[in-house]
């Protein structure tokens, strides 16, 4: 076993028990940590593939951007950590059964001998771009699924603006122009008291 | 090695594309007040859409964009179709949506985005357009059953779809990737001419890949979602859900299992007799149980899912023919069933209990009359279109020595007709509980006039539908 096999089995040992601990941690804060893990092991597995950019990329934008976000959101939100337990401890001898049926399925149908011999992909040079040729397949092949794909964001952006808008109601906003328009008789009233008399 | 793409072939995807944001960008300056403006340009678009994708019609398919892009004359009568839907869907939403504080210009660009996502599902030829497409269908969705915000029912409905829809995203996925990895490859062509039928790999990979499609189609056991949804959206998203949405699940079910996986026929010609039986048993069933019309319709549309299936079970040309009609003249006849559900509403109101239907005949006879021709359809009574398409199933199934599983539909098909009996006697022989005036408006009445009537008329003169759908198989 070479290097590049152990960093691979190493790195798969860590996707599978970190995926496993996003589901199974009580804590939605230490879920987002772990999900941060299990990108990041499966970064090292993508560059293993030689897809750096994908990899890195995954790291970047997943890591460091999206997961980073989402722990903040998890944070302000006040999540109650019991009942989500509660509900998930009442399911636990179903999702076993589900588990192991499916397991065995893919064990027995899924396996290495099933996939006949995929001729090994072509090693390419040192100095071979992946990005290159990522960009090129992005913009030539797969210019239809790209575009469709940046539909698919407007959409999102669209629907949750629609469902988190709730129009401009009770907003505490000042008008400039009022405000440099305004007459001190509005504002101030001088009311003419008769003094005290002292005692 | 790279063609230039034949831009003129995926003319109508475009065209849509440009003017949905141009409908976006237009709305952005409309009030309340004049939202009329953007709900005009979008039924405008509709028309112009309907007539380019018309006068585009491919009777050659033409394969471009690298082999991610079809358009044959499959395609192109689905999406005729589902735009003719759309076009009387928002005619029934405007003066629903205008009266239930639902914000307009979102609802509208929804729908068109959604239609868009249907478009590129029916016309996709490799297995990324054909996920992306479905994608771009549901996602549109899960926002616009949620637009009733300050209703809970609405809330928990979108969350549950939204959930079903991503697990079933999942397994579409997971069941392509395993595909992929079988074939070598993500065109459809590559992948029919790749795939053997011994092939455990791909056999596993197509019951994922089945699966997924069975959840957006909602057929039993994938159709809990079904009568939630059904009843916690706004009547005229359900109306949109139930309609084209159904055709376009049909058309990749048919792109990804009859044009990618012919080889694999004998596996999944079994898987979907079991969901196709199961569906027109739970569907049928349950739905006599309901005393809610619109979870009543959602049941019904289950028992349908089935019935459609029983088309592409059979796997003659004369099989997909059928499937495609049961697939239209289903939409047609739900879609107008849910206007009347959506004309009986008033502000505050929705008409979904059985009872709302009382007498209903007395009330509005006009409308009672349309609904009963939803119904008689639905039920498959002998003048009306819904007839012939159950007809062409059984045909169909008849012909490939299926006689045992013609003989199951037929008699599933005698215990529905008892619930969609049972609201016509409602409507007609019993005496209305209220009295107050319903007041549809004008051009939603029109708009739901023709949708009925074409049921009865089509159901009069249905040949041109029969050779239309068989010419388009080759039958």
């Amino acid at each position: 076993m070479d290097l590049v096999q152990s960093v691979f089995y190493i790195c798969s040992a860590m996707v599978i028990v970190f995926a496993f601990m996003v589901i199974i941690s009580a804590n939605p804060v230490r879920g987002a940590l772990f999900l941060v893990a299990t990108f990041l092991a499966s970064s090292v597995i993508w560059i293993l593939l030689e897809a750096e950019f994908l990899g890195l990329i995954l790291v970047l934008v997943y890591v460091g951007a999206v997961m980073t976000l989402f722990l903040f959101v998890v944070m302000m939100l006040n999540i109650d950590v019991v009942p989500l337990k509660e509900t998930l401890v009442k399911y636990v001898p179903v999702a076993l059964l589900v588990i192991v049926a499916i397991l065995a399925m893919l064990i027995s149908v899924v396996g290495p001998s099933h996939f006949g011999s995929m001729p090994q992909p072509a090693m390419h040079a040192a100095d071979y771009s992946n990005t290159k040729a990522l960009g090129m397949l992005l913009y030539t092949q797969f210019a239809y699924p790209f575009e469709v794909a940046g539909v698919i964001l407007l959409v999102a952006i669209i629907a949750s603006i629609t469902l988190a808008f709730r129009g401009r109601v009770n907003r505490k906003s000042q008008r400039p122009s009022d405000q440099v328009n305004v007459n001190p008789k509005d504002r101030v009233r001088v009311i003419k008291m008769p003094s005290e008399k002292k005692i | 090695m790279f063609e230039t793409p034949q831009f003129s072939a995926a003319l109508p995807e475009i065209f849509l594309l440009g003017l949905t944001c141009t409908v976006l960008f237009v709305d952005i300056f409309m009030t309340a007040r004049t939202r009329i403006i953007t709900y005009s340009l979008t039924q405008l678009s509709l028309i112009v859409l309907f007539v380019i994708t018309l006068m585009t019609f491919a009777w050659d398919p033409i394969l471009t964009f690298s082999g991610n892009y079809i358009a044959d004359s499959f395609s192109s009568l689905t999406k005729l179709v589902m735009i003719m839907l759309t076009f009387f869907v928002f005619v029934y939403s405007r003066s629903y949506i205008k009266c239930r504080n639902i914000t307009g210009g979102e609802y509208y660009i929804l729908g068109l985005f959604s239609l868009l996502g249907m478009m590129v599902m029916v016309s996709s030829h490799s297995f990324i357009s054909l996920y992306l497409g479905t994608e771009l269908l549901s996602l549109p969705l899960y926002a616009m059953v949620a637009l009733r915000r300050e209703s809970a029912l609405s809330s928990e409905a979108s969350l549950k779809y939204f959930v079903t829809g991503a697990i079933a995203s999942g397994m579409l996925l997971y069941g392509l990737s395993l595909l992929y990895g079988a074939t070598g490859s993500l065109e459809l062509t590559a992948v029919s001419e790749h795939l053997v039928a011994t092939d455990k790999v791909a056999i596993f990979g197509m019951v994922f890949v089945v699966t997924g499609l069975l959840f957006k189609l909602g057929a039993v056991p994938f159709h809990m979602w079904v009568p939630d949804v059904y009843h916690g959206a706004p009547s005229t998203v359900t109306a949109f859900i139930t309609g084209a949405p159904k055709i376009a699940a049909l058309a990749i079910m048919y792109r990804l299992l009859v044009q990618g996986m012919p080889s694999l026929m004998d596996s999944w010609q079994q898987l979907l007799i079991v969901v196709a039986i199961l569906s027109m048993f739970f569907g049928n069933l349950l739905a006599i149980a309901q005393a809610n019309v619109k979870r009543m319709f959602a049941y019904s549309s289950i028992a349908h899912m089935g019935y459609m299936l029983l088309g592409v079970i059979a796997a003659t040309p004369e099989g997909y023919a059928a499937a495609l009609l049961y697939g239209i003249v289903y939409a047609v006849m739900a879609v107008g069933g849910f206007a009347v559900i959506s004309m009986l509403s008033k502000v505050g109101f929705e008409a979904e209990y059985l009872d709302d239907f009382r007498g209903l005949n007395a009330r509005h006879p006009w409308l009672a009359f349309i609904l009963l021709l939803c119904l008689f359809s639905m039920a498959g009574v002998p003048p009306v279109f819904g007839f012939f398409a159950k007809l062409g199933v059984i045909e169909a199934l008849i012909s490939v020595h299926y006689v045992w599983l013609a003989a199951v539909a037929l008699i599933f098909a005698i215990i529905g007709a008892y619930y969609y009996l049972r609201l016509v006697k409602i409507m007609y022989f019993e005496e209305p509980s209220k009295m107050s005036k319903i007041r549809p408006a004008k051009d939603a009445l029109i708009a739901v006039s023709i949708n009925g009537l074409a049921l009865l008329v089509f159901g009069i003169f249905p040949s041109q539908w029969i050779t239309l759908t068989r010419t388009i198989f080759g039958a």
